[in-house]
């Protein structure tokens, strides 16, 4: 087929731009000797130590990635049994909260933050780490739900009548077949809760507390006044970090291809 | 263990779930939307429709028409430049698409508040777009390129786009290429192939992308603070503001209810042509 090759790539090229510009701008003023974040005066390292004395920020960035971990493996666990009870099980209004589920997935973050909110006054939970945790594992679970169900709809329901006529039993089966069977979904499911922890702004803005800073508040309650460098620097190290772990799943999942094209 | 107990074990935890974590806090807003609100910052556990009355506000319409325009804008803005773009990575090699559409998720691992603070550094009236401009003696005066209308939709855009650009990947990449070559051979001009084969195709994908970029733009508050200056409002800040500042909260879960009322329709719309459900988590 005729495609214009010239007009593809500077499609591609603008986009990339466009997306990666406030990247870009990110990284390069981490390496700024002014801490103003207008002009580039001049390249130093001083932001990337300076990072290490913030106390404030390291506080958040800690907060932040031990929200990310624990909401991560509460949600996949949570969603994957979920997930195999909804697909095995019949019990009472199970429709209804199939149709419940996908509330977190399409309403307005902000109306699941405010309920969050009220919910956690009513019952007289004080606003902090274990709230925020709450809040995110509730708005993974549905995404790890969805994911983990794509691969159990594919899965041929055979395979555990076969485990169970050698005599394996359910609880075996489970965790020795289904799982299993299941890890690319788990997988997935896992990845997109951990994103979505880090991305998070709306929801973790009405649940946390004093005590509970998270790197977005952070940077919330410092836009107004100026953000010092150091969060650049340390931007740019998160990004490092997800750009190593993105190109090594990248190439994994390449190779795989290719064995695929091959076999 | 008996498999009774087993299937307790597995059904509880997706009911404890959605029982106290979604259909409680949700009904709970729909309740405290009809209590009166003191001046205090309480609520008054009596039955008034006065919160849904006040919605009909010129000035909360005003809100409510501008939030759906400033959404509907994005919508349209992050249709025209996925497409394209979703076309160009299509006709490239499968492992080459796999890199591309790698390289299009990494800026979204970065907190979406931190990007829009890389924008304020790029768009702000000494920022680095006016700077190159002004230099190389384009303009004379520094551009409003944020604090305005401008800036909000930048920023709605760059956030929501993958939100659309996924969908519709996936559903240009399930297009049997063989349907675009016989169309060529046939004489089709781009523009039939477009609109007589690409697009009925993607439509699930473009619904899907749509309706995950319409709702959420309703409601980032977040982005209208930093990219908007603090002086224009959409339905996410009216929300915010009745919650934290003035401390009225049943106005506030009316206007969230309002807002739950816009979704359902959107849904139902989606819906009727022919979306699935499952298909708007699955990224």
């Amino acid at each position: 087929m005729k495609t214009n090759k010239v007009l593809d790539n500077l499609i591609i090229f603008i986009v990339f731009f466009f997306l990666f510009l406030p990247i870009c701008v990110l990284i390069l003023f981490s390496f700024n000797t002014s801490s103003l974040n207008i002009t580039f005066e001049g390249f130093t390292l001083y932001w990337y130590q300076h990072l290490l004395e913030n106390t404030a920020l390291l506080e958040a960035l800690k907060n932040t990635l031990l929200i990310a971990v624990i909401s991560t493996v509460v949600s996949t666990i949570v969603g994957t049994i979920s997930a195999y009870a909804l697909k095995k099980y019949d019990f009472p209004f199970k429709n209804v909260i199939n149709e419940l589920l996908y509330i977190p997935v399409v309403i307005p973050e902000i109306v699941l933050g405010i309920s969050l909110l009220c919910i956690y006054t009513f019952m007289h939970l004080e606003l902090g780490m274990f709230t925020l945790i709450l809040a995110h594992i509730s708005f993974s679970i549905p995404f790890v739900i969805i994911s983990v169900r794509s691969v159990l709809d594919s899965l041929d329901p055979n395979i555990e009548k076969a485990a169970s006529d050698l005599g394996a039993s359910k609880l075996k089966t489970f965790f020795y077949i289904v799982i299993p069977l299941l890890l690319p979904g788990i997988l997935s499911g896992a990845q997109l809760a951990f994103t979505l922890s880090l991305d998070d702004v709306v929801i973790s803005y009405f649940t946390a507390g004093p005590g509970s800073n998270t790197l977005p508040l952070y940077v919330y309650s410092v836009i107004k006044t100026g953000v010092t460098p150091d969060v650049n620097a340390l931007i740019t190290i998160m990004l490092l970090v997800i750009f190593i772990v993105l190109t090594i799943a990248t190439i994994i999942s390449l190779r795989k291809f290719k064995k695929e094209v091959r076999g | 263990m008996t498999s009774k107990l087993l299937r307790y074990i597995f059904i509880l935890p997706v009911i404890i779930y959605t029982v106290f974590l979604i259909a409680l806090p949700l009904i709970y807003i729909f309740v405290i939307s009809f209590f009166q609100s003191d001046f205090y910052g309480g609520m008054i556990e009596t039955f008034t429709l006065e919160n849904y009355a006040r919605i009909f506000d010129s000035v909360y319409i005003g809100i409510f028409i501008k939030s759906l325009v400033i959404a509907g804008i994005t919508t349209i803005i992050c249709i025209l430049i996925s497409y394209p773009f979703v076309l160009a990575v299509s006709h490239k090699n499968k492992r080459f698409q796999t890199i591309l559409m790698m390289l299009v998720m990494i800026p979204f691992l970065t907190n979406s508040l931190i990007r829009m603070y890389g924008w304020t550094v790029l768009l702000r009236e000494s920022g680095i777009i006016n700077q190159i401009l002004m230099s190389l003696n384009i303009i004379s005066e520094p551009l409003s390129l944020m604090y305005n209308n401008l800036g909000i939709i930048i920023g709605m855009v760059y956030t929501l786009i993958p939100f659309m650009i996924l969908p519709l990947y996936s559903s240009v990449s399930t297009i049997d290429k063989s349907l675009l070559e016989a169309a060529s051979d046939l004489g089709a001009s781009k523009w039939q192939k477009f609109k007589n084969i690409i697009l009925p195709q993607t439509f699930p994908g473009l619904f899907n992308g749509a309706l995950m970029v319409f709702t959420p733009a309703l409601g980032y508050f977040f982005i209208v603070d930093v990219l908007g200056g603090g002086k224009i409002m959409i339905l996410g800040n009216l929300i915010k503001n009745q919650f934290l500042t003035a401390r009225n909260w049943p106005f506030g879960a009316a206007i969230a209810v309002s807002l739950v009322l816009i979704t359902i329709l959107v849904i139902v719309i989606y819906r009727k042509l022919g979306g699935k459900m499952d298909k708007l988590g699955d990224m």
